[in-house]
């Protein structure tokens, strides 16, 4: 009696745009991102904070670039702004992960659920302090 | 079953708890910075620079600087070895960045103590 193993053809998503990621997932992936962003914009950041403390020169020049726009987009805020998320997320999402650490939240349902408060709360913060600074 | 060699553990676990110990640090002085924020009378100029002339909070803000720096390290040398694999890439690379994070921390404490 030959016997066939019938063998299911698995998806292999590698493809970045078929991945779907869980929820948790998606913090995962965002904290890492918002990290590299604010790495990545360190220079800018220290620049502003050095200028916002320095002679009167330097708030001018600060000033100048805060308010700096390219075809009539604040790019600067906008950059600010995202960056204003990345820190809110980065922060959220690296509070969870500390809790997670000490075994805080870990079944599947509290681990979701404490997802969309990460999401939730960075934006929600975001939207509410950038309208405040802008 | 997966041999593997263990001799010396705890490779990295200095790295990863720092990671955390940092972390701490950097939201402890996150919500202690906003709350100072919010306890401000007036939004200027003067009030800011009011705020950064204490020796405590120059002291406390270098020490978030600190943390920040190492851990944009440890986190950045991770991304490092999740995606770059060829090890004089990788090399190259974690030099820049330590050397770029080391120049950040002269430049935090320049900002912080020329006032």
């Amino acid at each position: 009696m030959a016997e066939v193993i019938v063998r299911k053809p698995r998806p292999k998503h590698l493809n970045l745009m078929q991945i779907r990621l869980p929820l948790p997932g998606i913090v995962s992936i965002l904290h890492r991102i918002s990290g590299v962003a604010l790495f990545l914009c360190l220079p800018l950041i220290l620049w502003l904070f050095g200028a916002s403390l320095g002679s009167q020169e330097d708030l001018d020049s600060f000033h100048a670039i805060f308010d700096f726009s390219l075809a009539g987009l604040p790019i600067v805020k906008l950059v600010l702004l995202g960056l204003l998320w990345s820190f809110l997320h980065h922060f959220c999402a690296g509070i969870r992960f500390l809790l997670l650490d000490v075994h805080v939240g870990i079944e599947l349902p509290a681990a979701r659920m404490s997802s969309v408060i990460v999401l939730v709360v960075s934006l929600v913060l975001t939207v509410a302090l950038g309208v405040l600074i802008w | 079953m997966v041999k593997r060699l263990v001799v010396g553990a705890h490779y990295g676990f200095g790295d990863w708890l720092l990671q955390r110990l940092t972390a701490v640090v950097m939201a402890l002085y996150t919500v202690m910075f906003a709350i100072r924020l919010s306890m401000l009378t007036s939004y200027d100029v003067f009030a800011w620079y009011d705020l950064f002339s204490s020796g405590m909070m120059r002291f406390a803000t270098f020490l978030f600087f600190m943390s920040l720096f190492y851990h944009a390290w440890v986190g950045v040398r991770d991304i490092f070895m999740d995606y770059v694999k060829p090890i004089s890439v990788r090399l190259t690379l974690h030099a820049v960045v330590a050397f770029l994070l080391l120049g950040y921390a002269g430049w935090a404490a320049q900002i912080l103590w020329r006032l």
